[in-house]
């Protein structure tokens, strides 16, 4: 889908940005850059819709050569969310959406009904429309820099960092919120960021850049932490790299067996089976079931946090299904590294 | 100091006719003040190395005596209101240039890079994004140049112009205060309302600006 081909840039100040790169993006996936500042990936971002040119080689968006289209439809064509939101602060939140509609010269009534709908999309009340930006709070501002970037429905977006400048709890909310909204859209997206965890919980492909814009390893999120390049995306990816591993596999192929009975510890259900608590002789903790699709990284916490050792399994409706065993978990995650591995 | 009021009651018609002359010169300047600033404006602020030559044209124009503007421009306009009107756009200059220059000074990168980024071509940029958020800045200078040019305009009674200033020179040589007394409190009375009115268009022109949250 953007492909690019020996890409080179040079600013004129003499740095090199972005060093002999060829990247394939395939289409409907994530495709996250990554890599710490100076490193060119937003230079590589924002050559894909010519706000930076190449100095030399080609990239091709859907086929086409960038540079052989005109700059302003090109852009027109591609979704941009920009660090920190970038609203126009002039402009109503439905006007700050309907930009790039207006500018395809779809009617004025139109373009406000099409982004009073992706108001919906990105899940904000329909009243937010009439604000000004500096009405909402960051994590809003975002969201509808969402929105904005999604009005001309575009096959291509970009993200520049667009969760940056958000509170951690904020952002984690924003990020399941991509990820929802992609699993309908199914857009091809560029993201850049410089946090590994970010880029390993969404994307479908993760490109590491080093200082002096060279792509140093591009691969699947569980390809990158089971085999990485060099001690520098070991190091970049971090010490619990195997760790993160396991918040990409979930509890599903984990053995189940039935609740123990007259050991230390008994899981009390309510009368629809659901888990109350676990009790002992003289005392009764609280329990945390985790359901099949939870990551194998929270069944381990639980498995170590909990006095129990036990894991309570529940299905969507929060009935006991089984309990696992820190053993078990253990193995597993071992069993995890070692496909990961392999299949790498 | 006494003020005969029953010369202003007979001559209500002659100080309207004054008042809006008066008016009609100093909001003409302005209005070509900034006809004439904003295009050299854009200039100045996109072209950096013309930007302290205009700036400084502008310095430079408004330090000629008044009557010094006047004279020169006689064999040019003669004694006429285009004139009066020349001479008071010149000096709103200093005023409006630079406030435009530096009311898109502050317009928001991320905003111009975001308008970019969308597909948004140069003219429309400068039309729907810089010039809207330059607004505030630029208002700034349009209400000390229309209040300036308020004060300015009497000077032009030396070319048998000036509104409200040739009751001036008309109380002066008759050695009778009310119409000087009557010329100053209108002409304040002129430079407070007009100043008001930008306020109230201000206000109008930017709803993003009111609810401050």
């Amino acid at each position: 889908m953007i492909q690019f081909d020996a890409v080179h840039k040079r600013f004129p100040n003499g740095t090199t940005a972005v060093h002999d790169l060829s990247l394939e993006v395939p289409e409907g996936g994530v495709t996250v850059l990554v890599g710490s500042s100076g490193c060119g990936k937003t230079t590589t971002l924002r050559m894909i819709n010519r706000m930076v040119e190449p100095t030399s080689g080609t990239i091709r968006v859907g086929g086409k050569d960038v540079t052989r289209q005109d700059a302003a439809d090109l852009r027109r064509s591609i979704g941009y969310v920009i660090q920190q939101s970038g609203l126009f602060p002039h402009r109503t939140v439905l006007d700050n959406i309907a930009t790039v509609p207006l500018l395809l010269g779809w009617s004025r009534r139109r373009a406000r009904a099409r982004a009073a709908e992706l108001l919906e999309t990105v899940g904000l009340a329909a009243d937010a429309g009439k604000r000004y930006p500096h009405q909402l709070s960051g994590g809003q501002q975002q969201r509808v820099g969402v929105a904005r970037a999604l009005a001309a429905d575009p096959p291509v977006l970009l993200m520049d960092e667009p969760f940056g400048a958000v509170d951690p709890v904020v952002r984690t909310q924003l990020q399941d919120e991509l990820l929802r909204l992609q699993k309908e859209l199914n857009k091809t997206i560029v993201f850049v960021t410089h946090d590994v965890d970010e880029a390993v919980r969404l994307g479908d492909q993760i490109a590491i850049f080093r200082t002096g814009g060279h792509l140093v390893q591009c691969a699947s999120p569980t390809e990158l932490l089971a085999r990485p390049a060099d001690d520098f995306v070991a190091d970049f990816l971090g010490a619990e790299r195997g760790l993160k591993l396991l918040s990409l596999r979930t509890l599903a192929d984990v053995p189940k067996g039935p609740a123990p009975e007259g050991g230390d510890w008994s899981l009390v259900l309510d009368a629809a089976d659901k888990p109350l608590h676990w009790a002992s002789k003289d005392t009764e903790i609280p329990v945390r079931p985790l359901k099949d699709d939870d990551s194998l990284l929270s069944a381990l916490n639980e498995s170590i946090a909990s006095p129990t050792g036990l894991i309570a399994r529940v299905d969507a409706d929060g009935v006991l299904t089984g309990v696992s065993s820190r053993d078990d978990i253990h193995r597993h995650a071992g069993q995890a590294h070692t496909e990961a591995r392999v299949a790498a | 100091m006494t003020i005969d009021w029953s010369w202003i009651g007979d001559h209500t018609d002659d100080l309207t006719t004054l008042t809006i002359s008066h008016l009609q010169a100093a909001l003409t300047a302005v209005f070509l003040g900034v006809l004439i600033s904003l295009p050299l404006a854009v200039i100045a602020h996109r072209v950096r190395p013309l930007r302290g030559f205009l700036l400084g044209v502008s310095n430079v124009l408004f330090t000629i005596p008044s009557i010094a503007v006047f004279v020169l421009l006689l064999p040019v306009s003669g004694l006429t209101r285009t004139t009066t009107v020349i001479g008071l756009t010149i000096y709103t200059l200093v005023v409006l240039l630079r406030n435009t220059v530096e009311g898109l000074d502050s317009v928001p990168v991320k905003a111009k890079e975001a308008a970019k980024a969308m597909g948004t071509r140069p003219l429309r940029t400068l039309l729907t994004v810089e010039f809207p958020l330059a607004l505030p800045v630029i208002m700034a200078g349009v209400r000390i140049a229309t209040v300036m040019s308020i004060s300015l305009v009497s000077v032009a009674t030396y070319i048998g112009d000036g509104g409200l200033g040739q009751l001036f020179t008309d109380g002066f040589q008759r050695n009778f205060p009310t119409p000087v007394i009557v010329g100053v409190v209108l002409t304040l009375l002129l430079a407070v309302v007009a100043d008001a009115a930008l306020v109230a268009l201000q206000y109008v022109l930017t709803p993003w600006r009111r609810r401050r949250a």
